[in-house]
């Protein structure tokens, strides 16, 4: 069953010909990719093709070297250093984008010193400057969503990684982002977990949110993603809708990646 | 800054360094075989001896070693009886006072040091020692006693330097060690800037030389613990 | 000569030194909570300096460290006593005054204990911003937080729960080394009980008060850290 997304919804994302370089090595070899209002798509790809790093440099976590990322309608701004770096012309701005991509982190990052309701609310409250009771409000509602509206007094410590996933899903849906980020959400998981944090992307996919997710479950990608991308040696080998590209691939080494 | 003084400062203050070292060095010494019996002491099981040491470590590194010093230097005066030991002779002099003040308080300190190490030595090696049919001394002195050495000689290492900086008090009762001379310039001269700083200069120098030793003597017990050289690792995919 | 029996001595009544000592302790905490008050800010800087300055702004740091724990502490309490004195009489020449002025002791011994204090606070925040879980502070950057608004809601709460069992550990050094005020004649405890001993001439007696004193705000002042650091670590797996 999957969320059929018409092809004419505007570009809620857009990557174009991202570069970025580790010392001397070519991670990300000019990568575009685009996202359409209510899109989900899945980056699969091995150990080492840049997943990761294409999502942390969506949201500037890497700064990339070169290239473009637009949100909705704006285009970050980037600019030279003497010495040939790149990095962010007005960090304002980085900070505003930032608060439209909600990141879902594989080692979940809640913030340990905060209970559940609090990660949830922070950024709304002090980023967004929404009013709290608002805040709390919805927060309660997205708990109640993922699942775990009666861990909401409770440390992150004392929740199963499973919970703690979703607690952190919840928190990046409080800042209403335009476009979700997942770095491979499931991976640090026992696999009896998995299901459970799966099963709330799913639900946000038939909600019709724009959904970005590196993962390694083939399951997600075939049947709940709109489209796959398929990452080699930081560049886009294979992307196309699951149906076409898991059964029709010419590419041989995501016929190799997918047999496993 | 005035040179002539300032050398003149450092000749004195040279001339001191003998003192600084002597204090330090004896109480250190002795202060570690105390350290190493409240440690034993600890670790000995009987809850009498155990409580004994802790209350001593309680009491040593719960008060000021001014303190200390004092009721070793002034307070034992005030009895005649101890007036009248044989030890008179030794608690009337201000170096064997500050001597044991400072050996005293250093056990405490390092007897925790010490228990930590005897604590890290893994379980399993003190048995493969009992499996080979090694009495309990036996195993205590050729297996336990320097794996907790080697364990405990970074921590040992800081309290030695510690030590060093703690022999400046023995000036407050009279004796003209580094700091004494120092304080005697300072107060005849009041050019506390320069006195500090060549004092200071020798001191860094002492604790400089006494930490290059401590890892030379790391490095002459740990030829187990010598990493053989790796291979750079090849930089992947940043998680 | 009627000699006064141990407890009189403690006494608050006439002729009782309690009051006195009392005097002393409550001094003595002053200066040890002045100093460390000062030591923490120093230490934030210095943390800081260590952490993201550029090569000069931490090239200082380092040095301020390493020169602050190789010297005895009692050598920068004179620096600050009588150098402080030095400078206050220049100023006091150059606006006509004549004679000697004295720096204050207070402030003096504040100084110092606060100076050696932020050497150990700038090692301790330092390692406390270290163990900070580096995924916690992305997800606050991936959350739009801006560079204050991420110091002070996450790494500024994170950092400083990490900080607290090292900073418990400075307040009982600092508490101790506040004894050594009492060389530049601060009514402290140490110099109450001094001046005690030296009208009463029972050294003994007033020595031991005064460590027991030490000892009492030492460990009540242990209980409270030890129930903050509880406090502040809720939501913390003990590993």
């Amino acid at each position: 069953m999957n969320a059929q997304a018409p092809a004419i919804t505007p570009l809620a994302l857009d990557v174009k010909d991202l570069h970025k370089s580790f010392g001397n090595v070519e991670v990300l070899k000019g990568i575009s990719l685009g996202a359409r209002e209510g899109e989900v798509v899945s980056i699969l790809g091995s150990s080492g093709s840049g997943k990761s790093t294409l999502l942390r440099c969506i949201n500037l976590l890497e700064v990339p070297d070169s290239g473009d990322v637009t949100v909705g309608d704006e285009t970050i701004r980037m600019q030279r250093t003497r010495d040939g770096k790149s990095r962010p012309a007005d960090q304002a701005q980085v900070e505003r984008i930032r608060s439209r991509l909600g990141m879902v982190f594989q080692s979940f990052n809640l913030w340990s010193h905060k209970t559940i309701l609090e990660n949830v609310i922070e950024a709304p409250i002090h980023v967004q400057k929404r009013p709290r009771k608002e805040c709390v409000e919805e927060a309660e509602a997205l708990l109640a969503k993922v699942g775990i509206a009666e861990k909401r007094d409770q440390y992150p410590s004392h929740l199963s990684g499973g919970q703690q996933q979703r607690a952190a899903i919840a928190r990046a849906l409080a800042m209403r982002p335009k476009v979700m980020l997942f770095d491979e959400p499931t991976s640090a998981l026992d696999p009896e977990l998995v299901g459970e944090v799966l099963r709330v992307m799913r639900g946000l996919a038939e909600e019709g949110r724009t959904m970005l997710v590196v993962t390694h479950e083939m399951g997600f990608a075939r049947d709940v993603s709109s489209r796959v991308v398929f990452l080699h040696k930081g560049l886009v080998e294979e992307d196309g809708r699951p149906e076409h590209v898991f059964v029709n691939s010419k590419s041989e080494r995501f016929k190799q990646f997918i047999k496993g | 800054m005035d040179w002539t003084f300032t050398l003149e400062t450092f000749i004195s203050l040279v001339a001191a360094i003998p003192l600084t070292l002597q204090l330090a060095a004896t109480s250190i010494l002795l202060g570690a075989f105390l350290a190493l019996g409240l440690a034993l002491l600890r670790l000995s099981g009987v809850r009498v001896l155990d409580w004994f040491a802790r209350f001593y470590v309680f009491v040593f590194r719960g008060t000021p070693l001014l303190v200390q010093i004092f009721l070793i230097y002034y307070g034992l005066s005030q009895f005649p009886a101890v007036r009248h030991t044989i030890l008179w002779p030794i608690l009337r002099e201000p170096y064997w006072c500050a001597v044991i003040a400072l050996t005293l308080n250093t056990a405490a300190y390092a007897s925790e040091i010490i228990r930590g190490g005897l604590l890290s030595v893994p379980h399993g090696q003190i048995e493969a020692a009992r499996a080979c049919g090694m009495p309990r001394f036996m195993v205590f002195r050729r297996i336990v006693l320097p794996l907790a050495l080697r364990q405990a000689l970074p921590g040992y290492g800081n309290e030695m330097i510690s030590m060093v900086k703690a022999t400046s008090l023995a000036s407050i009762i009279t004796l003209m060690e580094v700091t004494g001379v120092a304080a005697k310039i300072i107060s005849e001269t009041y050019r506390a800037i320069e006195v500090f700083i060549v004092a200071g200069v020798i001191y860094l120098t002492i604790n400089f030389l006494l930490t290059r030793l401590v890892h030379v003597v790391e490095y002459m017990l740990s030829p187990h613990l010598r990493a053989p050289r790796l291979q750079t690792p090849v930089q992947g995919e940043s998680k | 000569m009627n000699q006064p029996g141990f407890l009189d001595v403690i006494s608050f009544g006439p002729g009782g030194w309690g009051a006195a000592l009392l005097a002393g302790a409550w001094m003595t905490i002053l200066i040890a909570i002045s100093g460390f008050l000062i030591g923490s800010i120093i230490g934030t800087f210095g943390a800081w300096a260590k952490i993201s300055g550029g090569r000069t702004i931490r090239g200082i740091a380092d040095g301020y460290t390493t020169v602050l724990r190789g010297i005895p502490d009692l050598l920068v309490i004179y620096l600050f006593y009588f150098g402080g004195s030095a400078a206050v009489t220049a100023i006091g020449r150059f606006f006509g005054s004549e004679g000697f002025i004295g720096f204050p002791g207070f402030l003096a011994g504040a100084l110092a204990v606060g100076i050696t204090s932020g050497a150990q606070q700038t090692e301790v925040f330092r390692g406390a911003f270290k163990a900070v879980h580096r995924g916690e502070i992305e997800a606050a950057i991936a959350c739009g937080m801006s560079r204050a608004l991420r110091f002070r809601r996450i790494i500024a709460p994170l950092t400083l729960r990490h900080a607290l069992p090292g900073m418990g550990n400075v307040w009982q050094v600092v508490l101790k080394e506040s004894a050594l005020v009492s060389i530049t004649g601060v009514a402290e405890l140490l110099r109450q009980a001094q001046v005690g001993a030296g009208s009463t001439g029972m050294p003994f007696n007033f020595y031991v008060v005064a460590g027991a004193i030490y000892l009492m705000i030492s460990t009540i002042s242990g209980a409270l850290l030890q129930w903050s650091e509880r406090y502040f670590s809720r939501g913390v797996r003990r590993n």
